[in-house]
């Protein structure tokens, strides 16, 4: 349990270490003057810029910078559901895999990718080519963690720009992003996994004979290079069917380390870059405050839960730690516990452990932190545009307060932003548990069930949320390849990713025009030890009451029955 | 009015429990989304009630009461709105009495005719005689007059209005007392100032505010999730095998919307004009009240608003040479025929230091000479001798032209005053000069700790001055203000409040006379004398009936107060959910997993009495704090990181707790008068 606790603290400190500086990097790479690196980097840039044919030097409004986002998007999935769907006839197919079964599971993973969800209702190692899974799913790895990015630098633009009606330029963003932070990060994570052992061939499938005689057959495949940026773009889309837990894609203590480092450092300085933008970094270490404060409840709640385990099994006299079913042991509890709460405190989903085997309580924490929608932290950009979402709120709630009409960095909230802040608030919540109501009384939803009770309950809540927060994770214990599932699912990814993405960028739009005020005794702080308390408040009780009745049915009464006795 | 500004009694009381039921119409309802929720749910129970009735359920008794309790809470939140506009209804009752049917006499071609005073149009000219009522809004284009404006102003003591400069305004419904006036028409009928402020107080024109209408939208939002999350509950309940009646779900869904800040959201609005109102102030719409509260910059007209009206004499400085006493005796001289209050306050200063007693002028046979724009001095003329009084400047070049010369020490003496922030007045006999007379601008009393007050609300003070800099910035340090602008023009002031408005800051400001018009014009918040123009007040989106300048420092704290009031009650709203949702879940499902027991922390008796009393505290919660919102959230000026982390306890921390202790003692209630089984 010490080494536990130095593990996570080790976790915080290394993670600030690194966060810092990447975040004055990129605030280099979006605001500033970018003399040195940009030598190195303009010319790769325009390259992009002159295949696709786009400008990068004109500015856009919210509206057209939507529309690039949304039609660009549309382009990659469409793109990757073809890939999957002709794979046969494409080079890179060692094991000749035909074209993925079934147009609606194809339609699933194309969207699942693009909305950087990554929500697997395939196994990777039995489903698909090489090909497929690095042309299709490794660049829509970098390609929406770049999209969620540019809405993050766009949103920032309009808080701290004055009387325009510019954003910026969404080509722009998204090629600096992937040419100058995603991919150098990620040859070098790549280098590094490759060196502790991770694999990286374009062999076939290897078939060896086990000590007790038996034939295995051992997958193969260029992983290091999809794990990269699996963690670092926050897609958590395994190459495996077992994710980080299969020893291939994350074999060592240190490998796990690093993943998990790799998960948040993005969201992170992101953060931190708000901070340098605003020429007040405390305003974005209030907002990282609050992001750690709910991040170490969370944590505490799942690991203690977990340490605390199941007390039908302490009865049998096993030796404690009673709850390691679905567990690496080589990886451990705090090990567990951590990755669990990062990969849904961010949008990741990458597992190292099996979510659908948590004690009640502990599987509550990774459901809880995507019904919030991923604020603690985040995915890459969705996690910065989502805090601002209960910025926003807090600040309006509570500015009032104060006696004055509520304002962000000198810009008034007015009904024209709460209107886009409460629609990107409800969009995702309204989706989730319309969803999750309609499986729970349909027969096509209860079809895919594996168990009953809360616990079936659970399962259904989870795939939903983690569809709409685009996390991808999974409770398993859920069939989730069916037509019910792929298509609601695609669904719930679409709501959750553009429901949320263009509402906010109106509310950039909307920003930018306003003039700044300058903010004296009279205004409220949006920096300091309150605000940080405030803003974890307000997530817990705006974001949390929504779900609540939901999850009394589900996890909550699971946990009081498991301690009296009962399991589903 | 002031007979009028009492507070509740019983007469507003009970129109308004009648008003509450007449607000019953969905008409009036659909207004309030959060409380049209609440409207349909009770319509809903009283059907399901109906239909229990009929059916001879056993459910009956539950739903009929959860049924009453949403009628109690919609007619509770009618009953909030009904008692603000009530206050305003009988003020506006007195004043439609005073505007008994007037005549008006009326000049037709050439001749004076009577006619009614509804038929008068703009531009009509009318004579208006000793102990008339003025008839309609006019500008006297002839004439003097006392008028009493008690009508309008509630304050008793006549005042003067004439013909040309700033007090040529004058309102229908008020009475001249003396003399005669001769007024051209500025207002059709229905238009004029009367009948707008009695639609104001009355709340008819009454239109959403824009932060109102910013946070019905978050009130509605949330609503709108909370619909989602009860609705989805059965889904979730059939799934578990768990039976909930559609009107447990009804009930948990209006204890679960912010009916509190809904329900009483718009009596804050009406609450907060009202208090304007009592402070004699006619805000023109609640968006300027709102401004108000936001304001980042006051600019306040130096001469009575800052200082006293008029510069005094403070101190004699004589010539080298002269006396003190013989320097006070020529200065009293030179100023016993001017009437202007700083001549006035030079023989009184002579005669409190020298103890030198007025002198008959006629006896002397003195002739006045009175100042001028050329000679930019005033004096006396007594036989030979010639006495004059005025600025350095001015008394040098008479000097000169006489042979005389004016010496060193009065120089400097006059240059020390003015770096003071004074004005010197240089007094000379013939080509001698006397010496130099201190003039002195004098702050009023208290203004110094009413502008550190206003700092530490954040709030800017920038004096406008038609002084020059240097005494400009004299005052300026002697009243503690934060900014000031001196030789200021009507376009200055007017480029001042754009560029400050530029830079994200909304400003406020006071002013009476036509060339403010402009600046009132752009200024967020422009406060209009009542004893001013036309213009200015037409220009201003406030007028005060008072014509108190110092009076923006209050409206400022009135629109903070108002905005405060409605966070406050919207976190309290938020904060109670918690505890609601401790009464109801377990209450709930407890039938199907009565497991769930472990968060009935409150010990609550039964799941029907648990229900029951969450839906009864939250309609009881409205009636609580209609004083509240009636009153308003007190406000200290002690800057925004004190006042909310105040408010946060009371009404964030209050509003976590408060229901748990208050569904307790209802439940408690409930089940000794065996209401619930």
């Amino acid at each position: 349990m010490f080494s536990d606790m130095t593990l996570f603290v080790v976790f915080a400190v290394v993670l600030i270490a690194i966060a810092l500086p990447l975040g004055r990097y990129m605030t280099n790479v979006f605001f500033g003057e970018n003399k040195i690196v940009g030598k190195f980097f303009l010319p790769i840039e325009r390259i992009f810029y002159r295949l696709a044919g786009v400008n990068e030097k004109t500015e856009m409004n919210w509206r057209q910078y939507a529309t690039a986002l949304i039609l660009f998007n549309v382009f990659g999935a469409v793109f990757l559901f073809l890939i999957q769907l002709s794979q046969q006839a494409l080079p890179l197919n060692p094991q000749n895999f035909g074209s993925v079964e079934t147009w609606h599971l194809a339609l699933n993973t194309a969207i699942s990718f693009i909305t950087n969800t990554n929500w697997q209702a395939y196994g990777g190692e039995s489903t698909l080519s090489y090909f497929t899974q690095m042309t299709g799913l490794t660049v829509q790895n970098f390609l929406s963690a770049a999209t969620g990015c540019a809405v993050a630098v766009a949103f920032i633009r309009g808080l701290t720009r004055k009387s325009t009606h510019l954003i910026g330029n969404f080509w722009l963003d998204l090629v600096r992003f992937t040419v100058r932070v995603l991919l150098p990060i990620s040859i070098v994570l790549t280098l590094f996994f490759v060196q502790q052992g991770v694999i990286q061939n374009f062999d076939t499938y290897q078939t060896v004979q086990t000590l007790e005689g038996a034939e295995q057959t051992i997958a193969m495949g260029p992983v290091a290079s999809q794990e990269s940026i699996k963690m670092l773009g926050t897609n958590g889309g395994g190459f495996f069917n077992a994710n980080s837990a299969h020893p291939f894609e994350n074999p060592t203590p240190l490998t796990n380390f690093v993943q998990m480092l790799a998960i948040f450092i993005i969201p992170l300085a992101l953060v931190f870059m708000f901070g340098n933008v605003t020429k007040n970094k405390k305003q974005g270490y209030a907002i990282a405050g609050a992001m750690f404060l709910m991040f170490f409840i969370m944590l505490g709640v799942n690991y203690s839960s977990e340490i605390n385990g199941n007390p039908i099994i302490d009865q049998m006299n096993i030796s404690e730690p009673t709850s390691f079913e679905g567990k690496e042991v080589r990886f451990g509890m705090g090990s567990s516990s951590l990755f669990t709460t990062i990969t849904t405190a961010a949008s990741c989903g990458a597992v190292n452990n099996m979510h659908d085997s948590l004690t009640p309580l502990g599987g509550l924490v990774p459901l809880l932190q995507m019904m919030l929608g991923e604020i603690v932290f985040g995915g890459v950009g969705a996690g910065f545009y989502g805090i601002m979402v209960y910025v926003l709120i807090t600040v309006f709630i509570v500015g009032l307060m104060v006696g004055r009409t509520p304002e962000y960095l000198g810009k008034k909230i007015e009904a024209k932003e709460m209107k886009f802040v409460m629609l990107a608030l409800l969009i995702p919540s309204v989706t989730i548990l319309l969803f999750s109501a309609a499986a729970s009384v349909s027969d096509a939803g209860l079809a895919g069930l594996n168990n009953d009770g809360p616990h079936g309950l659970s399962e259904i809540l989870y795939a939903f949320t983690s569809g709409t927060a685009n996390n991808g994770s999974a409770f398993a214990g859920l069939t989730a390849n069916t037509v019910f599932y792929d298509l609601s699912l695609s669904v719930a990814m679409l709501l959750g990713r553009f429901g949320v993405i263009v509402p906010l960028l109106a509310v950039a739009g909307s920003m930018a025009e306003k003039k700044i005020a300058p903010s004296g005794l009279g205004t409220f702080e949006t920096t300091g030890f309150t605000f940080m308390i405030l803003l974890a408040g307000i997530v817990f009780i705006i974001g949390a009451l929504t779900f609540l009745p939901a999850l009394a049915l589900g996890p909550i009464v699971e946990q009081v029955l498991m301690i009296q006795g009962i399991t589903f | 009015m002031n007979a009028q500004k009492n507070n509740l009694n019983s007469t507003i009381i009970i129109e308004a429990v009648r008003d509450s039921f007449r607000k019953l119409h969905p008409a009036i309802q659909i207004k309030s989304p959060v409380m049209f929720i609440v409207y349909l749910g009770a319509i809903f129970t009283s059907y399901v009630a109906l239909r229990d009735a009929v059916t001879s359920s056993n459910s009956i008794f539950l739903v009929t009461q959860i049924s009453v309790w949403l009628w109690f809470t919609v007619l509770f939140a009618n009953f909030a709105e009904a008692v603000a506009e009530g206050r305003g209804k009988a003020q506006a009752q007195s004043l439609r009495s005073t505007r008994s049917h007037v005549q008006a006499k009326k000049l037709m071609g050439t001749d004076w005719l009577m006619v009614d005073a509804d038929t008068l149009r703009k531009g009509d000219i009318l004579m208006v005689e000793a102990g008339n009522f003025i008839p309609s809004d006019g500008e006297i284009i002839e004439g003097m007059a006392t008028v009493d404006e008690s009508a309008v102003t509630g304050e008793s003591a006549p005042v003067i209005r004439e013909s040309g400069g700033d007090k040529s305004s004058v309102t229908g419904g008020t009475k001249v007392l003396s003399d005669w006036i001769k007024i051209k028409v500025t207002a059709n009928p229905g238009e004029t100032f009367l009948d707008r402020m009695i639609s104001l107080v009355e709340g008819a024109q009454r239109q959403k505010t824009p932060n109102e209408i910013a946070l019905t939208i978050l009130l509605v939002s949330l609503s709108l999730i909370f619909l989602v999350a009860v609705a989805t509950i059965e889904p979730f309940a059939i799934y578990s095998g768990a039976v909930v009646s559609t009107t447990t779900l009804m009930a948990l869904l209006v204890c679960l919307i912010p009916t509190t800040i809904g329900g009483l959201l718009s009596s804050i609005g009406i609450a907060g004009m009202d208090r304007l109102l009592k402070h004699n102030v006619l805000a023109m719409s609640g968006r300027a009240v709102e401004a108000a509260g936001d304001v980042n910059v006051l600019l306040l007209d130096k001469t009575g608003t800052i200082t006293l009206g008029n510069r005094m004499a403070t101190e004699f400085i004589s010539a080298e040479g002269v006396s003190a006493a013989e320097m006070a005796d020529v200065a009293q001289l030179s100023s016993l025929a001017d009437e202007t209050p700083e001549g006035r306050s030079i023989v009184v200063l002579a005669k409190e230091q020298y103890g030198l007693r007025e002198r008959d002028l006629n006896a002397l046979q003195a002739e006045f000479v009175p100042f001028t724009a050329q000679t930019r001095m005033s004096g006396v003329n007594i036989q030979k001798l010639e006495i004059r009084k005025g600025s350095v400047d001015a008394i040098e070049r008479y000097v000169k032209e006489r042979g005389g010369i004016l010496p060193d020490d009065v120089r400097q003496a006059s240059e020390r005053i003015a770096k003071s922030g004074g004005t010197p007045l240089v007094v000379a006999q013939d080509t001698k000069i006397m010496g130099t007379i201190h003039l002195k601008d004098i702050v009023k009393g208290g203004i110094k700790e009413r502008f550190r007050e206003l700092r530490q609300m954040g709030i800017k003070t920038v004096m406008i001055t038609g002084d020059n800099p240097l005494t400009a910035a004299a005052i300026a340090a002697e009243a503690g203000v934060d900014d000031f602008l001196a030789e200021a023009t009507p376009e200055a002031k007017l480029q001042m409040i754009r560029d400050y408005q530029e830079g994200g800051m909304l400003v406020a400001m006071t002013g009476d006379g036509t060339n403010d018009a402009p600046a009132l014009a752009q200024a967020d918040v422009g406060v209009a004398m009542n004893s001013g123009t036309q213009a200015a007040k037409e220009a201003g989106n406030m007028v005060d009936l008072d014509s108190n300048p110092t009076k923006l420092i209050e409206i400022v704290e009135i629109g903070k107060q108002l905005l405060m009031t409605r966070g406050s009650l919207t976190t309290f709203s938020i904060a109670n959910d918690i505890a609601k949702y401790f009464a109801i879940i377990p209450a709930m499902f407890v039938g199907t997993y009565p497991a769930l027991g472990v968060f009935n922390i409150m010990q609550l008796a039964t799941p029907d009495s648990a229900i029951l009393s969450a839906v009864i505290f939250n309609a009881l919660i409205i009636i609580g704090l209609i004083p509240l919102a009636l009153k308003g959230v007190k406000y200290k000026p002690v800057g925004a990181a004190m006042i909310l982390k105040q408010n946060l306890f009371i009404y964030g921390l209050g509003g976590l707790i408060a229901p748990f202790i208050g569904i307790k003692i209802i439940d408690m209630i409930l089940v000794a008068l065996n209401i619930v089984g």
